[in-house]
């Protein structure tokens, strides 16, 4: 190959302006894509809650006022009051910090971890592969639910916790993906390329490798970040996740779940808080999923 | 074929010495004492250096790891500290309690999830594919222990129509045989009592069932318009072929393949869910048992709960593998 071709070839696979064609055809796709696009204005509307929350709410998420416990919806309480009297409204809102927060840096987590040992066991192949690959399966042989509350059982319950142990349990699913992406990149003309060239390791996972992987490590973190904030709210409800008073949704549905039926509205809010947010992160993960990857779709 | 079972049965040896390891560190990875993790600040010396020594816990980890593996080995989980009890005798009841939830789950997500995809399908573009197909992408968005609440605030405390908690009602007590108590009734002609168990079933297996049902319902749908579009199916209508059979007989015997994967990861999944569900439901199964152990600090509990349900899920997964191969002939063994 002529020392012409290989730079042109090279120049395609990182040069962001050489590759910006297939990307704005997604973003397009994307654009047109509605359910997507729902999902994406359910996102930013909490994103939007949780950000402005001091400036929508006058209530303090944990002030309590036991005159006023379990007060169904009113004026001065848009959602009602919980079994402390505080404003439902305020810690719901209060509370999409928390659940964003979860979601945004346990995914983060297991995105950065799982995609290094992915790359290493794709890239690098025999024992190296085989060690990594067993200690995915090793992970994946555990229900996630269940990895996660033995994590914590042996950390102690408390938000960091549940945050660490969900971004551990989802290291493999990123792994696995990113492994699979990298062996079939790996064989291209253009990493062969740079290897005859004598370009180092490091530099063509993270010059080459990585950001041709980039699609399908961004749809599975649109969908991971729904699936940690169900766990974290299940590790919550469970007690093993964040504590009271903190607002966080499935402690709050714990907290609440005994006044059922004497204030229903302390349970449904969190609850559809929850599905809301999730729904919003798998609309988006789907979309994403169409437009980066048109093959799929059809 | 053989050469594939055999290597996927040896795969499974890694994997289990793996799982092991990790249920092993389960007691020894707690900072600190993990004596005093279990029995508390105001524990005494006496009763810390006696725990240590039931636990093993002065000895070097590898140590041990063998004397837990010699003991898993012989059917050994340890003892509860909670109630004193042999766990590998405790757990029994428990695990069949999770089994029978489960099982009903998996009946329920695949009778609707199966028949809604194909009928999500078969009307493509109408109100029903929409409807239903909003209804599956909601089903996977929900927390399950929130669905469970809100099937008990309906169902069971508004209309009174279903019980909330438990397997069956306390005042009319069942007589177990192997603790699957849906068989324990047919066994004993207990009719009444049968019922009485269904419908403790329905509740949590809805709500257990859900995820997986809207996943089954969407794999179907998009499996079964694949297969549509085949030759075969055209001339099975050519022939005249009543649109019912073209859908129920010719499509779903092809489309059913890939649902049957999910079918299958769905049931291992399911014993994670249980977790949830059985702690809402007062189910006496093992998520619960697990459950109440992490509240009562029961380390080897939480140990051999963890490990018994994951080699569960093992094997599920090992069953489906294998099915998968033995019922697609296009697959290749080598």
């Amino acid at each position: 190959m002529s020392q012409v071709m290989l730079e042109e070839t090279q120049k395609t696979a990182v040069d962001p302006s050489a590759a910006s064609g297939p990307w704005r055809d997604a973003w397009r796709r994307l654009w047109r894509h509605k359910s997507a696009i729902a999902g994406a204005l359910i996102i930013l509307l909490f994103i939007l809650l949780a950000v402005l929350a001091p400036v929508i709410t006058s209530h303090p998420w944990d002030g309590k006022d036991l005159y006023n416990r379990l007060k169904p919806p009113s004026s001065e309480n848009w959602l009602g009051t919980d079994g402390l009297g505080r404003d439902l409204f305020t810690r719901l809102i209060y509370g999409a910090r928390i659940s964003l927060f979860v979601g945004f840096f346990a995914v983060m987590g297991s995105m950065v971890v799982g995609s290094l040992m992915g790359i290493l066991a794709g890239y690098y192949g025999r024992w190296v592969d085989m060690l990594i690959s067993r200690i995915f399966d090793i992970m994946l042989a555990f229900p996630s639910i269940l990895l996660a509350i033995a994590i914590v059982a042996i950390l102690g319950p408390s938000l960091e916790n549940a945050i660490l142990a969900i971004a551990i349990v989802n290291i493999p699913t990123f792994g696995r993906l990113v492994r699979s992406t990298v062996l079939s990149i790996k064989e291209e003309d253009y990493i062969m390329a740079a290897r005859a060239q004598g370009m180092k390791d490091a530099r063509i996972i993270f010059h080459h490798i990585l950001p041709n992987s980039t699609a399908p490590i961004i749809v599975q973190a649109s969908l991971g970040i729904a699936t940690a904030i169900l766990e974290a709210a299940a590790l919550g409800f469970l007690g093993l996740g964040a504590q009271p008073p903190q607002p966080e949704w499935g402690t709050m549905l714990a907290e609440s779940k005994d006044y059922i039926q004497k204030a229903p509205w302390t349970v449904v809010f969190p609850g559809l808080c929850i599905m809301l947010t999730v729904l919003g992160f798998n609309l988006m993960g789907d979309g994403l999923r169409d437009a980066l990857d048109p093959k799929m779709k059809q | 074929m053989w050469t594939y079972i055999a290597r996927r049965l040896l795969m499974l040896i890694p994997v289990l010495f793996g799982m092991s390891l990790i249920v092993f560190s389960i007691i020894r990875a707690i900072p600190g004492d993990p004596a005093r993790a279990i029995l508390g600040e105001k524990a005494s010396d006496e009763a810390l250096a006696q725990l240590r020594e039931e636990l093993g816990l002065n000895e070097p980890w590898y140590i041990q790891y063998f004397h837990f593996l010699g003991d898993l080995m012989r059917g050994d989980l340890g003892v509860s500290i909670r109630t004193g009890a042999e766990i590998a005798e405790e757990i029994g009841p428990f695990l069949a309690a999770t089994l029978e939830l489960t099982f009903v789950a998996m009946l329920i997500a695949i009778f609707v999830g199966v028949n809604a995809g194909i009928i999500a399908a078969w009307k493509q573009a109408t109100w029903f594919d929409y409807i239903s197909m909003l209804i599956a992408l909601i089903g996977v968005s929900m927390p399950v222990f929130w669905l469970g609440l809100m099937e008990q605030w309906v169902f069971a405390k508004e209309l009174q129509l279903l019980p909330s908690t438990g397997r069956y009602n306390v005042r009319e007590p069942i007589e177990v045989v192997t603790h699957f108590y849906v068989l324990d009734t047919i066994i004993t002609g207990n009719w009444s009592g049968l019922w009485d168990v269904v419908k403790h079933l329905i509740l949590p297996g809805i709500a257990l069932g859900t995820i997986p049902m809207a996943i089954i319902a969407r794999m179907t749908r998009s499996s079964m318009l694949e297969v549509m579009k085949q030759d075969y199916i055209r001339t099975a209508r050519a022939k005249g072929l009543n649109e019912f059979w073209v859908n129920y007989k010719h499509a779903l015997k092809n489309a059913f393949i890939p649902v049957l994967t999910v079918v299958g990861l769905q049931t291992g999944l399911l014993l994670g869910g249980a977790v949830l569900t059985e702690t809402i439901f007062g189910w006496p199964g093992i998520g619960r048992y697990i459950y109440d152990a992490i509240t009562y600090r029961d380390y080897p509990v939480i140990q051999s709960g963890i490990l018994v349900v994951a080699t569960i899920f093992v094997l599920i997964n090992l069953i489906v593998d294998l099915l998968y191969a033995a019922v697609d002939p296009r697959i290749n063994y080598k």
